[in-house]
C-alpha cells in the first residue's frame, strides 16, 4: 500500500475533498467514493467508453485515469448535463429516438455526444460516427444513437436561434 | 485491474523532473498522456515505483510553426495535433496519422511524445518521424541531446533515450509535395496490421524526392531507403511501385501476432505501400 494523498476534484460544480491512493482510477472515484454512478464501467481497459466523462474540458475514459492525475481537475459527468426534470437535449433526444436499449452505455454515449457537439454543433452523420468511435454499444443500436445525436444538434442549433 | 502501488510526483519543471529520474533510476516512469503506459500497469507488466505526471511542466505543450521548421512539445495531445490548422496546412501528414490514432477519447490524453517514447512498434508517430526525417530532443542531466528519429528505435521497447532523460520535444522540417499515410486496421482505436508513410516531390514528370517509412511490421519502425529510392527519378509508374515496394519488403521483419501470420502482414504491407504512394504522388 502506497500512502493515500489528498485530492480534490470538482465533479459538476461540486467540489470533493478526499484521501486516496494515487493508483486509484477516476471511474472509482466517481462511483465507490462519490457516489456519483452515470459514468459505467465497462470494459475497464480504456477500449468501450462506458466511463466517458469531461476532465478539464476533454473527453476521457475514466478507467485510464489515476485519481492522482484528476486532482485539481474539473469533471462533469452525465449528471451535470441534465436533471430528471429538466433533460438535455441529448437526453430527450435519446429517448425520442430510441437511442438506447439496454442503456448500460448511454451515459457514456451522452457524455461523448455533449463534447462532439459542442466542438462541432452541425455534424454530418459520418463525422457523428467517427467522433463517437471511442464508445462501443454491445447491443449493437448504432443508427439510432446515431439518430438521436443528429435530432439533438437540430434540435439545439434550432434553440439557440430562437435565443439570438 | 489495480497497478501495484506506486509514489506520484508532479513536478513543474523539467529540472525537477530529471533530478527525480536520476534520484529514483529505472524505478521511476515519466507519465504523459498515460494511455499505453497506464494499461500496461493495470496489467501488472509494467511495474513503476515512481511515476513522474508531467502534466503541469512548462514549455512541452507549444506547437511550433516557424516557416517550415515544425516543432512539436511533448505533451502536444494528438487531438491538439488534430486541431491546428497551421499545423494541418504545413504539415498535414501529421494531422493524417493523428486521426488514424486510437479514438476520440483516448486522442484526448495521448501525446506525440509519449507515442514517440514509449517504443511499441505498434505506435505510429515513430514511422511518421523517421519518415520525415525528424530530430528527437532528449533533456538530462548533461543538458540537451538530439537524435535522429531514424536513429532512436533499437528493438521494441529500447531506445536511444536514457533513464535519467526525458523526450521534451520533436522537430521536422515540413516536406513540401505529396504526402499520405495509409493504414490497416481491424478497427479504430487498434494498432496497425500494416501501415505506410510516404513524402514525396514532383520533378517534372519524374519523381524528384521520396521517403518511405513502415509501422508495426519489425520490432522498431522502418525507414526503407531503398524503397524511397526505387521510386526517384521513376514516373511513379506501376513497375516503379513494385520496385519500391519490393525493396520495402526485403527491409521488414514482421512476426506473427494477433494481426495474423506473417505472409499475411508482407500482404497487408505491401498493400498499405501501394496505396499510400499513389495517395501521395496525386497530391505531389
Amino acid at each position: 500500500m502506497s500512502k493515500k494523498m489528498p485530492i480534490s476534484v470538482t465533479v459538476n460544480g461540486q467540489t470533493h475533498d478526499l484521501l486516496a491512493e494515487p493508483r486509484e482510477l477516476l471511474i472509482y472515484v466517481l462511483r465507490e467514493r462519490l457516489d456519483i454512478t452515470g459514468p459505467h464501467v465497462g470494459c475497464e481497459t480504456s477500449h468501450c467508453g462506458a466511463c466517458t466523462v469531461l476532465m478539464d474540458g476533454k473527453s476521457v475514459k475514466a478507467c485510464t485515469v489515476f485519481a492522482a492525475q484528476a486532482n485539481g481537475a474539473s469533471i462533469t459527468t452525465v449528471e451535470g448535463l441534465g436533471t430528471p426534470d429538466s433533460l438535455h437535449a441529448l437526453q430527450r433526444s435519446f429517448r425520442e429516438h430510441h437511442g438506447l436499449q439496454c442503456g448500460y452505455c448511454t451515459p457514456g454515449m451522452i457524455t461523448r455526444a455533449a463534447k462532439l457537439l459542442e466542438e462541432n454543433p452541425t455534424p454530418t452523420e459520418a463525422e457523428v460516427r467517427f467522433g463517437m468511435a471511442g464508445n462501443l454499444c454491445r447491443c449493437t443500436g448504432y443508427q439510432n444513437i446515431v439518430k438521436s445525436i443528429l435530432a439533438a444538434a437540430d434540435e439545439m442549433n434550432a434553440e439557440q436561434e430562437v435565443a439570438e | 485491474m489495480i497497478p501495484t502501488a506506486f509514489d506520484y510526483h508532479r513536478p513543474t519543471d523539467l529540472e525537477s523532473v530529471i533530478s527525480l529520474l536520476e534520484t529514483h533510476g529505472d524505478e521511476a516512469r515519466v507519465l504523459a498522456g498515460g494511455h499505453s503506459l497506464i494499461p500496461m500497469m493495470k496489467l501488472r507488466m509494467a511495474d513503476v515505483g515512481h511515476l513522474i505526471d508531467l502534466q503541469d511542466v512548462s514549455g512541452l505543450q507549444e506547437v511550433t510553426v516557424a516557416g517550415s521548421q515544425v516543432t512539436l512539445g511533448a505533451m502536444v495531445t494528438q487531438h491538439a495535433l488534430i486541431d491546428h490548422a497551421e499545423l494541418a496546412s504545413v504539415a498535414p501528414l501529421i494531422r493524417e496519422a493523428a486521426l488514424e490514432i486510437a479514438d476520440p477519447q483516448v486522442r484526448y490524453m495521448g501525446t506525440v511524445g509519449g507515442n514517440l517514447a514509449n517504443g511499441d512498434p505498434g505506435n505510429d508517430m515513430p514511422g511518421i518521424m523517421q519518415c520525415l526525417d525528424a530530430s528527437i530532443l532528449l533533456q538530462g542531466p548533461e543538458g540537451e541531446r538530439t537524435v535522429a528519429a531514424r536513429d532512436y528505435y533499437e528493438a521494441a521497447y529500447m531506445t536511444e533515450r536514457r533513464d535519467d532523460e526525458v523526450l521534451v520535444s520533436v522537430r521536422f522540417e515540413a516536406p513540401s509535395g505529396g504526402h499520405a499515410y495509409v493504414k490497416q486496421k481491424r478497427k479504430i482505436g487498434d494498432y496497425a496490421t500494416a501501415a505506410a508513410a510516404v513524402v514525396l516531390t514532383r520533378a517534372g514528370d519524374a519523381v524528384g524526392s521520396a521517403s518511405i517509412a513502415m509501422t508495426n511490421l519489425s520490432d522498431t519502425p522502418v525507414w526503407s531507403e531503398a524503397a524511397g529510392r526505387a521510386l526517384i527519378g521513376s514516373a511513379c509508374d506501376e513497375a516503379a511501385v513494385k520496385a519500391a515496394v519490393d525493396a520495402m519488403l526485403g527491409d521488414i521483419e514482421p512476426y506473427e501476432s494477433n494481426h495474423g501470420p506473417v505472409e499475411f502482414k508482407r500482404h497487408a504491407a505491401a498493400s498499405v505501400l501501394t496505396r499510400a504512394i499513389a495517395r501521395a504522388w496525386e497530391r505531389a
